[in-house]
C-alpha cells in the first residue's frame, strides 16, 4: 500500500534549482534511502517531506491526501536530525517526553512510554541524564527515541550517523534496521554514503543534481546499474572504453579482447561504448575456465586486510583495480604479465557519455 | 613561542601601568581614607548605616537599578529575538542602528530624553495638542524620567548581549521542537525561554551591576530630587568635602556590587553562559 507518494516535485532557490521532477512512491514500513553526493537534492526532498521547506511546484501526499503545505508540527513526522538537535535543556526522559507532553497524554502513560522507548533503544539506565553527559552513540539513540516516542507516520533521517566512527556506526546500522524491523514505522533516510544505503535499504533512490538518477532494490542498483552515475556511485567499479565490432553486431572490442554482450539495438558498429566490471568480479592467473580472457601488467598490489587489490594495466593502456581474496601465495609484483578472466554476464555496457 | 610569550607579555605593561596608577591606586586610596578619615578605625561604616539620608539614596538606587533592570532586559530580549529572526540585510541593518547610540554622548542623551520629557517637552506638547491629556505629566526630574533614561542608555549593552546568546542556539532544536508537534508559543517557552537563560542571566547582571554605579544619567534626569548613590556621593566629595561618608559608601558599593558578581558567578545559568559553545 502506497504511504507517501511525491509527485512532480521541484525547488528552486533563486536561480539554483536543487530538485526537479522528482516522482517517489513509499510503502507502508519500507525502508527508503535517498543516496546522493552533497548538493544533490536529497535533504531537499527529505526536508519538503518534514514540512521545513515548501516545493516550488509538485505534491506530496499521505494516504492520497495532499500534505504538501501542512506545517511540520501537524504532519506527525518523527525526525532525526544531523547533529541530533536534542533539547540540551532537559534530561534524556523529558526528551523523550516532549512530543507526549505536547500531545497532552497522560502522566502514566507518558510515563510508560518514555520507559518503552528508553527499552526499546538500550537507555533504561541514562533516563535522568543531559545529552551533553551522553556519548555520540548514545545521543544518537535518544534522539530516535524521542522522534518515536509518539508513534509516527513516517521516521525522516537526514545523515544521522555522520558524526559518528566507523565501528559505531555499523552498530548504529544494525541497530536501525532492528529499530525499522521492530517498530514497523516507514522510514526515509537521508545519506551520502553508499555502504550505509546499500547495507540498509529496502530501496534506494540515487540522486544527482536535483533529479532521482536511478530507484530500486540495493541489490539490483549494484547488479544492473542502467547509468553510468549509479555504476560508479555504489560500490567500487571499473570503468573502460570499448566500442561495437564492426564485423559482428554482438560483439564489444575491449582491453584488447573481444566478447558478446548484451547490446542496446541503437548501437552501432564502431559506437564508443563504456564498459564497466566490478573489482571482484576479475580473476587472476592461469586457473583454468571460461570467461572473457585477457593479459595485463601489474601495476601496484596493495594489501588491504581481507582482500588484496591490484592494479592492472591493460594492453590498450587503460587501468583497472582487481580484488582478490587475501591468500599467501597470491603475491602478484609490479611489472608481472599476468593473465586475467571475466564472467560475461559481469560485465556491464553502457553508452558512453 | 616562549620568547614570543615574553615579549606579549611585555606590551601589556604600558597599559597595566596606566591601570594600576590611574585606576587601582585610586581605589586603594579611596579605601585608605574611608578608614583614616578623619580618625583610624571603622567608625565611618558604622555612621554609614545610621545615616537616615544614606538610606533614602541606597532604596532609591535600589529601586531605580531594579526597575532600570527588569525593564531593560524584558525590551532587549524581545528587539533580540526579532533581530535574529530577520533576514541577513534587515538584521544588519537593525544591528546597526542598535549600535547607534554608543557614538552619541550621554549627556546628549540625557538632555535629549529632558527635551522629549519635561513640561512643556516635546511629548507632553504632542499629548495636550491632541487632546489626550488636559494638564502636562510629570514624566522627568523624578524616578520615571531617570529611569527612561537609563533604560535607554542600557538598552544597546543588553541587546548585543542577548544576540550574541540567542543566536548561538542551534535552530534544528527548533525544528526538532515543531516536528515533535510543539507549536510556536509552545516551542518559545519550553524551548527558547529555557536556553536563554544564561544570556538572560549575564544581561541581568550586567545592567543591574551598571545601574546602581550610575552618575550622569540620574543627575540629569533626575535633577537632584532623585538621588542615587553615584550622584550622592559625588556631592559629598565637590561641594560638602565629607571624604568620611563618600570613601566609606564608595568603598561599600565596590563591596556589594563584588559579592553580587561572585554569587552571581556561581550560578549554573551564568556558567553555562561563560562556557564554550554548546555540545553537539
Amino acid at each position: 500500500m502506497t504511504l507517501l507518494a511525491i509527485e512532480d516535485l521541484a525547488k528552486t532557490y533563486d536561480k539554483v534549482t536543487a530538485l526537479t521532477g522528482i516522482n517517489l512512491s513509499v510503502e507502508a514500513g519500507e525502508f527508503v534511502t535517498l543516496l546522493g553526493p552533497s548538493g544533490s537534492g536529497k535533504t531537499t526532498l527529505l526536508m519538503s517531506l518534514a514540512g521545513f521547506t515548501t516545493p516550488s511546484k509538485g505534491t506530496i501526499r499521505l494516504d492520497g491526501k495532499d500534505i504538501t503545505h501542512l506545517d511540520p508540527e501537524d504532519r506527525d513526522f518523527g525526525f532525526v536530525f544531523q547533529g541530533y538537535a536534542l533539547f540540551p535543556h532537559l534530561s534524556v526522559a523529558n526528551n523523550i517526553a516532549f512530543s507526549l507532553k505536547v500531545r497532552k497524554w497522560e502522566k502514566a502513560r507518558i510515563d510508560a512510554r518514555v520507559a518503552e522507548m528508553l527499552s526499546l533503544v538500550g537507555l533504561d539506565n541514562l533516563a535522568g541524564r543531559k545529552p551533553r553527559e551522553l556519548s555520540g552513540g548514545q545521543q544518537q539513540r535518544v534522539a530516535i527515541a524521542r522522534a518515536l516516542a509518539f508513534g509516527p507516520r513516517i521516521l525522516l533521517l537526514d545523515e544521522p550517523l555522520s558524526a559518528l566512527d566507523r565501528m559505531l556506526r555499523e552498530t548504529m546500522q544494525k541497530e536501525l534496521k532492528r529499530l525499522h524491523r521492530e517498530t514497523g514505522v516507514t522510514f526515509v533516510y537521508v545519506t551520502h554514503d553508499q555502504e550505509e544505503a546499500i547495507a540498509m535499504s529496502d530501496r534506494i533512490a540515487v540522486f544527482n543534481h536535483g533529479r532521482i538518477v536511478e530507484i530500486g532494490p540495493p541489490r539490483d542498483l549494484y547488479k544492473k546499474p542502467a547509468t553510468h552515475f549509479v555504476a560508479g556511485f555504489l560500490g567500487e567499479n571499473n570503468f573502460l572504453s570499448g566500442h561495437r565490432a564492426d564485423d559482428d553486431e554482438t560483439m564489444v572490442e575491449a582491453f584488447g579482447t573481444r566478447f558478446s554482450a548484451p547490446l542496446q539495438p541503437r548501437e552501432r558498429p564502431g559506437d564508443v561504448l563504456t564498459i564497466w566490471v566490478r573489482p571482484e568480479h576479475i580473476r587472476l592467473g592461469p586457473a583454468p575456465g571460461d570467461g572473457i580472457g585477457f593479459r595485463a601488467t601489474v601495476v601496484e598490489n596493495s594489501f588491504v586486510g581481507a582482500v588484496e587489490r591490484i592494479l592492472l594495466r591493460t594492453s590498450t593502456g587503460e587501468q583497472m583495480v582487481a580484488t582478490l581474496r587475501s591468500e599467501a601465495h597470491s603475491e602478484y609484483k609490479p611489472g608481472q604479465v599476468v593473465e586475467c578472466r571475466i564472467d560475461p554476464a559481469a560485465i556491464g555496457v553502457l553508452p558512453s557519455e | 613561542m616562549r620568547n614570543f610569550k615574553r615579549t606579549a607579555l611585555l606590551l601589556t605593561l604600558p597599559a597595566s601601568l596606566v591601570a594600576i596608577c590611574l585606576y587601582a591606586a585610586p581605589i586603594l586610596q579611596v579605601l585608605a581614607l574611608s578608614v583614616t578619615e578623619p580618625k583610624p578605625g571603622l567608625a565611618n561604616y558604622q555612621n554609614l548605616f545610621a545615616n537616615a539620608a544614606v538610606g533614602r539614596v541606597v532604596v532609591t538606587t535600589l529601586k531605580v537599578s531594579i526597575m532600570t533592570t527588569v525593564l531593560t532586559v524584558v525590551a532587549s530580549y524581545i528587539v533580540a529575538f526579532a533581530i535574529i529572526h530577520m533576514s541577513a540585510g534587515l538584521r544588519r541593518v537593525s544591528l546597526f542602528l542598535v549600535l547607534v547610540p554608543f557614538w552619541i554622548s550621554v549627556l546628549v542623551r540625557a538632555f535629549s530624553w529632558i527635551t522629549i520629557l519635561r513640561r512643556r517637552g516635546v511629548l507632553n506638547g504632542a499629548l495636550m495638542e491632541t487632546g489626550v491629556i488636559s494638564s502636562p505629566l510629570d514624566l522627568v526630574y523624578n524616578l520615571l524620567g531617570v529611569t527612561i533614561g537609563m533604560v535607554h542608555y542600557m538598552m544597546p549593552f543588553a541587546i548585543l548581549l542577548l544576540y550574541a546568546n540567542l543566536s548561538d542556539i542551534d535552530r534544528r532544536i527548533m525544528q526538532a521542537a515543531r516536528s515533535l508537534g510543539a507549536r510556536p508559543a509552545t516551542i518559545f517557552w519550553r524551548v527558547w525561554l529555557p536556553l536563554s537563560l544564561p544570556g538572560l542571566a549575564l544581561a541581568t547582571l550586567f545592567v543591574f551591576v551598571f545601574s546602581l554605579g550610575f552618575l550622569v544619567t540620574p543627575a540629569l534626569l533626575g535633577a537632584g530630587k532623585t538621588l542615587m548613590i553615584a550622584e550622592y556621593i559625588s556631592v559629598q566629595i565637590s561641594s560638602t568635602s565629607r571624604w568620611d561618608l563618600a570613601t566609606s559608601l564608595s568603598t561599600m558599593l565596590l563591596l556589594v556590587v563584588g559579592i553580587i558578581v561572585f554569587a552571581a558567578m556561581r550560578s549554573p545559568a551564568l556558567r553555562a553562559a561563560f562556557v564554550a559553545r554548546p555540545q553537539q
